[in-house]
């Protein structure tokens, strides 16, 4: 695998060559396909990654992630430091400064007033905005001057690169949407569908859920770009067939999570017609230990909570052996291949966050046993099944209805009834298990089942609000309306105390090690969570399409202005 | 006939109401939250706030209250206007999905033309095959003919279109390279070339679902021809010396038509319905994708709208297919 990426490096630096010669609009359509069809524009309304990939070939923010997690400038100058006096020595405040010159798509510039604009639009109390966690903590956003904008925390924020900074918060246009603000923001209908950009392209038709027409901005700031004069996002159907289109047909030139089994993969890359691209951001599949009892026996409001501690696995002993019985490397090549690699840690990457913990990787069933036997766990009966005080050593295992899923839960089953474990199997509808209804038994918050097995990812490279779920105060409870990410109900007072101290450390190599160190809190040290598999976003282009560089830290299609047909 | 259709019709209303109630209720009823979609990064608190932004978070006979008003009122209201230019609708809130934000009516008025060319050609194709087949297997039955129409008609019934569809997918797409896969919805048909293009993208679904359509109608059309042919009068008929050719498609085809037309008539509800698997399967933005899309994305007043006008033309078709039986068979009336 590191030989493809080696090689895809190479595809896409020669690639770069013929771009620099191109003019915009040279190269005719480019096609892209989606398994979820866009259902909206904006960012700001957008229900998942599908609208917002979109939204970034149109719309711009102040500065984007590169594939390397760095911050790159996009409609800002440069990136503004403590050295370059962009960020007050406080860190209350941070100052961009917008490119000189830039446009709108419809000829006006764009001024520091659209940023406030953006800001009180996101914020706004009634207008249910998705990205709001990006403007967390900020008092209040100024245009110093027209092309100044001075974003104010309500406190020091160690890492302000939040607000306008990736594809999940760019500039709206103020003219544009001023009518929408608020309990009106739905019903901008227009604007949230065709919103007018500073990107590379813009909006020419939309139909919901279905396909966007794009053609090139006039008034893009480089006048050589975008290679391609129009572009076409189609949406619907399945991976399988978005993959079958661009690698099989060549119908499409893109295809955005292309995640097929492997075997498929292989039988559609020796078509040739394209090619697989993988990014690993920190997306990583685990299985989650209930540390609460989710007896059904216990009274409503009771059960799954703090109140009564999980009878087999509160020992870590338990959690342990049943991490040692899975075999991780099996798990990633019957599920993912190319898209998938073993990992033993929450926060697996960027390389300079990620713990060097990799002491799950190789299968230790011996050990694992052993581990058993010394926490009392016996089979006294014989009939295969570990029991301890007449209890028998039995588990719920849920997960979502997933092909994928629904075989790893088939060969963990297989490795914990070796290890003597009865293991009774679960796959909830993703829309009950995701939906977060308080009412509903089969969330993933309630957690009535003893452990349970989805994905989760930090949506920035640096982790500290993701790390910030595993505090005592995130445990979903009856209280909170069963809500709150810390599924697992752990509640260490050193963990809190240290993820404290990481929300006040400002130096990049201190705060890489406290989040190593609260990784292995939660991973090696605790077992509480059970990485199994790094999932990375499988995608795949077709061999004519230039210019790909698949990103895990901003939208894949975030240099779609640079994408070319191949010659 | 009036005045039965007339009754038919008032009798529709109440029933109509029954059905939205019951529609709002089982939907709402459903498990499944309209923020399943949204990345696990967003905090609770931001969740909320989105729920309470789309309205969801109103009791439901409030929401439903709503609905009818907006169904009954706003969007003909809505419609009015853009015909006479009007301002009845001005200020009032139309249907809006959650999953999108755009007035549900928007998003039918743009699928309903593609549910029609697809699936209605399907049905059309299916029928045109389906009644040949039928009557020449009735009339020469136990034939070869006779058993190659059952072969296919048992093919059409049991394999699901998921199946046959990705099969003529791969014979005819990525083995031969005929036809596309995904459907362009953004064709327009202004010359040949365009028109050749249409046909092309239309050939694999079309086939997907002909197949299906034509397996049903050719059997019913048989077994009906079948019913006839050892009439008395099909006997009187021949021997009065008429020939082959008149006795079956004159006398014969036409008392058989009828139970077959009603049955045909009854289906056409289902091309509206769109049809879930095969829009998915090549990409036909029609109204079976916008439903199971909705469906997944719990999108309520989307589900409950497509839900409510499939009952209205269900309801619809029945009626038609009734007066449409007292036409063709002068014995059954209506007075």
């Amino acid at each position: 695998m590191k030989l493809r990426a080696a090689l895809l490096g190479a595809v896409a630096v020669l690639g770069f060559a013929p771009a620099a010669f191109a003019e915009r609009g040279a190269d005719g359509e480019v096609k892209l396909t989606f398994p979820q069809a866009v259902s909206i524009v904006n960012p700001y309304l957008s229900g998942g990654t599908k609208d917002i990939l979109a939204a970034a070939m149109v719309l711009e923010p102040l500065a984007v992630v590169d594939p390397d997690g760095v911050l790159v400038p996009r409609l800002a100058v440069e990136i503004p430091t403590m050295e370059n006096g962009g960020i007050s020595e406080d860190m209350t405040s941070i100052t961009w400064k917008l490119q000189p010159g830039l446009l709108w798509s419809d000829g006006t510039p764009v001024t520091a007033d659209d940023a406030v604009f953006t800001w009180q639009y996101c914020t706004h109390p009634e207008g249910g905005c998705s990205q709001a966690t990006k403007y967390e903590g900020v008092a209040s956003v100024e245009a110093v001057d027209a092309s100044t904008i001075k974003v104010t925390f309500a406190a020091p924020k160690p890492n302000p690169y939040t607000a306008f900074v990736s594809g999940l918060s760019p500039l709206l246009q103020k003219a544009q949407f001023e009518a929408c603000l608020g309990a009106a923001a739905p019903t901008c209908t227009d604007a949230n569908n065709m919103p007018i950009g500073t990107g590379p392209f813009m909006v020419t038709g939309f139909t919901v859920n279905d396909t966007v027409s794009m053609t090139a901005n006039p008034n893009y700031r480089d006048p050589a770009k975008p290679a391609f004069a129009t572009a076409v996002i189609k949406g619907g159907g399945d991976a399988e067939g978005s993959a079958r289109a661009v690698m099989e047909t060549g119908e499409f030139d893109y295809a955005w999570n292309t995640q097929i089994p492997p075997d498929s993969q292989a039988a559609m890359a020796a078509a040739g017609k394209g090619q697989f691209v993988v990014a690993f951001g920190t997306l990583v599949e685990r299985i989650e230990m209930n540390t609460t009892d989710p007896s059904p026996a216990l009274p409503e409001g009771e059960r799954a909570t703090a109140k009564h501690p999980h009878p087999i696995l509160s020992d870590i002993k338990v959690r342990t052996a049943l991490s040692k019985a899975i075999d991780r490397t099996i798990l990633v090549e019957v599920g993912y291949g190319a898209g998938g690699r073993p990992t033993c840690n929450v926060i697996p990457g960027p390389e300079a966050w990620a713990s060097d913990n990799e002491g799950c990787i190789a299968q230790d069933m011996p050990g694992a046993m052993a581990l058993l036997d010394e926490a009392g766990w016996t089979d006294s009966d014989g009939d295969g099944i570990r029991d301890k005080d007449g209890k028998k050593l039995s588990l719920l295992y849920q997960t979502t209805v997933n092909p994928i899923r629904q075989d790893f839960q088939a060969l963990i089953k297989d490795w914990w009834t070796e290890l003597g474990v009865e293991v009774e199997l679960k796959a909830i509808d993703p829309g009950v298990f995701f939906g977060g209804d308080p009412g509903s038994p089969d969330t993933f918050q309630k957690f009535y089942a003893d452990v349970e097995m989805y994905a989760n990812n930090s949506d920035n490279p640096d982790p500290e609000t993701y790390l910030g779920q595993y505090q005592c105060k995130n445990a979903p409870s009856p209280e909170t309306q069963w809500q709150g990410e810390n599924i697992n109900r752990f509640c260490d007072p050193a963990y809190d105390a240290l993820h404290a101290e990481l929300t006040q450390t400002t130096d990049i190599a201190k705060r890489q090690e406290i989040a190593k160190k609260l990784n292995d809190m939660v991973t090696k040290d605790s077992m509480t969570v059970i990485p199994l598999v790094h999932r990375g976003t499988l995608s795949a282009h077709s061999n004519s399409l230039g210019g790909v560089q698949i990103n895990a830290w901003d939208m894949e299609t975030w240099n779609v202005a640079d994408w070319f047909r191949v010659k | 006939m009036l005045t039965f259709t007339l009754r038919r019709l008032l009798l529709a209303i109440p029933t109509l109401l029954v059905i939205s109630l019951v529609i709002f209720l089982l939907v709402d009823l459903a498990p499944g939250s309209p923020m399943s979609e949204i990345p696990l990064t967003v905090p609770p608190d931001v969740r909320q706030r989105m729920i309470e932004a789309l309205g969801a978070d109103q009791p439901v006979f409030v929401r439903y209250v709503l609905w009818l008003r907006q169904f009954f009122w706003v969007e003909p209201a809505y419609l009015f206007d853009s015909w006479f230019g009007t301002t009845l609708a001005e200020g009032e809130q139309r249907i809006l999905s959650w999953q999108s934000r755009s007035p549900v009516f928007t998003i039918i008025g743009q699928r309903l033309p593609q549910t029609l060319t697809v699936i209605g050609t399907a049905y059309l194709v299916g029928i045109l095959i389906a009644l040949p087949i039928g009557i020449y297997s009735a009339y020469r039955q136990y034939s070869l003919f006779d058993q190659g129409g059952t072969l296919f008609a048992m093919i059409g019934f049991s394999v699901p279109t998921f199946f046959s569809g990705t099969l003529f997918i791969i014979i005819f797409a990525v083995w031969l390279g005929w036809f596309p896969t995904k459907y362009d919805t953004q064709l327009n048909v202004t010359d040949w070339d365009s028109f050749v293009k249409q046909i092309k993208q239309m050939a694999l679904p079309v086939m997907t679902l002909g197949l299906a359509n034509a397996a049903a109608i050719s059997r019913y059309m048989r077994s009906s021809m079948l019913d006839n042919m050892t009439m008395d009068y099909v006997r009187t008929a021949r021997a009065k010396g008429m020939s082959e050719r008149t006795v079956v498609l004159k006398h014969v085809l036409r008392n058989s038509l009828i139970p077959v037309v009603t049955v045909i008539a009854l289906g056409i509800p289902s091309i509206f319905g769109g049809a879930i698997i095969t829009e998915n399967l090549f990409g036909v933005n029609g109204i079976g994708a916008a439903l199971i899309g909705a469906i997944h994305a719990s999108d309520l007043p989307m589900v409950q709208t497509l839900a409510f006008i499939f009952a209205v033309l269900i309801v619809l078709f029945n009626l038609i297919a009734d007066i449409l039986y007292g036409f063709l068979d002068p014995r059954i009336r209506y007075d």
